[in-house]
């Protein structure tokens, strides 16, 4: 394996088995999110465990920071040394007649994803961290509020249709990098020959399902409470 | 029919080039593109300018010699052709038609729209062969067993020219349709196989130190190759190298 990842395809598999591991993690969180609607009490149930239970906590979390970090930077390191590999700018550049916009444009939908988490983490990631790690309250329980505290935490967050709003475009773009980036990985790790059609088939129904469940839960939450 | 031409002109390497407009007139439907850039370069001599430089050998679309990047696409806006092969009823009279070198870091211009493509051959002599002494004593062709499939995809792997169309026009001037079709084209049949692993590391080798960008799988070379060299050939590539990886 000496120098494989240093190797040009080396990165090119390294991006791919982030991306698989945060496609797994996306069905996941969209599994527990979609509990919040169909039952709140199973939704606070499963949240506190993955929010105490320690193999979650100090195992599984940390692989997956890693793997976010991970894929942004390395993501942003490629697209430096793309750019690198240029030269001068054609006067006339015609990517239309030869491939699609979301192909050419991984680094803006990744952008976009990535003010997104910011957002995300300051609506959820960090209180909870301030709430485990710093007030040491691992209860899940929160004062007026019968049971564990995560389901009113949740609905609370979709109230502003601002906040709204962002989570609704971020779940476009979200689609638009998978609409690509689900085949790609799967090219990347070498896997098209003869699997093209039912690939393709598969990255359609992952990137439309998984960011339009996403969105039904927050416009789901914005509108009944 | 009338054309406007916007073509890059640059002395050498070292100058800094610019876009120039040209006209020409009365050019036939039926000529080549080739033969439309000769009908200018005739009227430059002819009035004293130096003629644009160009590559072009076969033209026939067989040798990979010509280039040019026409309205903003690899071998100008026909499927599987070169520019030799490309004729001016793709266009309409009247239109402006703009007329760039391939541009890439690996690729630095020599002049005018000729560029310098020894990366490519610099990667085809780290691995782009089999060591075998073939000269005056060629085996008969079936005396080892090929599969039919695999033997079409080694052909059509094999077909590839290296005119660099791929590099061209990839958004991250990556080389790996061209890197992917030579290692393919060897690791498909037997004689390849023996040296495949250190083939494709020292290939892919190479063409990182040539300083050629990162594929993302936008699949612009396979529409853009005159060749019609599809992606499984990267797809293959990537397998070939970390199967050498894990060897």
């Amino acid at each position: 394996m000496n120098g494989f990842f240093k190797s040009s395809i080396g990165r090119k598999v390294a991006m791919a088995l982030s991306a698989f591991f945060l496609m797994f993690f996306l069905l996941q969180h969209l599994a527990i999110n979609l509990l919040s609607v169909f039952s709140p009490e199973l939704f606070n149930e499963v949240s506190h465990f993955m929010g105490t239970n320690p193999l979650v906590q100090f195992a599984l979390q940390p692989v997956l920071i890693f793997g976010v970090v991970f894929h942004f930077i390395m993501g942003f390191i490629l697209e430096l040394k793309n750019k690198k590999a240029n030269g001068v700018a054609y006067a006339k550049n015609n990517g239309a007649a030869n491939s699609s916009w979301v192909s050419r444009n991984m680094i803006w939908s990744g952008v976009a994803i990535l003010a997104f988490i910011i957002l995300h983490f300051i609506d959820f990631w960090f209180p909870e961290i301030n709430t485990k790690f710093i007030k040491g309250d691992w209860s899940g329980t929160m004062a007026g509020v019968e049971g564990y505290r995560y389901y009113e935490e949740l609905i609370h967050k979709f109230v502003n249709p601002i906040r709204v709003g962002a989570y609704v475009l971020a779940f476009v773009f979200l689609g638009l990098h998978l609409a690509h980036g689900f085949t790609s990985a799967f090219q990347s790790m070498g896997g098209t020959a003869g699997r093209k059609k039912t690939l393709q088939t598969l990255g359609k129904a992952y990137s439309i399902l998984v960011p339009l469940g996403f969105v039904f839960v927050a416009l789901y939450h914005f509108f009944n409470h | 029919m009338d054309l406007t031409l916007k073509i890059w002109r640059q002395k050498d390497s070292n100058a800094k080039g610019q876009m120039v407009d040209y006209k020409v007139t009365e050019i036939s439907e039926h000529m080549s593109f080739l033969e439309m850039m000769d009908v200018l370069n005739e009227q430059l001599v002819n009035s004293g300018e130096e003629p644009v430089a160009f590559d072009h050998d076969c033209r026939e679309g067989i040798c990979g010699m010509c280039s040019l990047y026409i309205n903003g696409e690899a071998h100008g806006p026909d499927r599987g052709v070169t520019t030799c092969q490309l004729h001016m009823r793709m266009f309409k009279d009247g239109d402006t038609i703009t007329i760039e070198p391939w541009r890439a870091a690996a690729f630095p211009v020599i002049k005018d729209l000729v560029v310098d493509r020894m990366s490519f051959e610099r990667i085809q002599h780290a691995g782009g062969y089999i060591s075998v002494n073939t000269s005056g004593n060629t085996q008969d062709a079936n005396s080892l067993p090929i599969s039919k499939h695999a033997a079409d995809e080694a052909m059509d792997a094999a077909t590839c020219i290296g005119c660099g169309a791929c590099v061209a026009t990839c958004k991250n001037s990556s080389a790996m349709l061209f890197v992917g079709a030579k290692v393919s084209q060897y690791a498909l049949l037997p004689q390849g196989q023996v040296e495949a692993a250190d083939r494709v590391k020292n290939m892919v080798a190479q063409m990182d130190l040539e300083g050629f960008g990162n594929c993302t799988n936008t699949g612009a070379c396979e529409v853009e190759c005159p060749k019609g060299i599809s992606l499984d050939n990267i797809a293959r590539m990537n397998r070939e190298l970390m199967k050498a990886a894990l060897k």
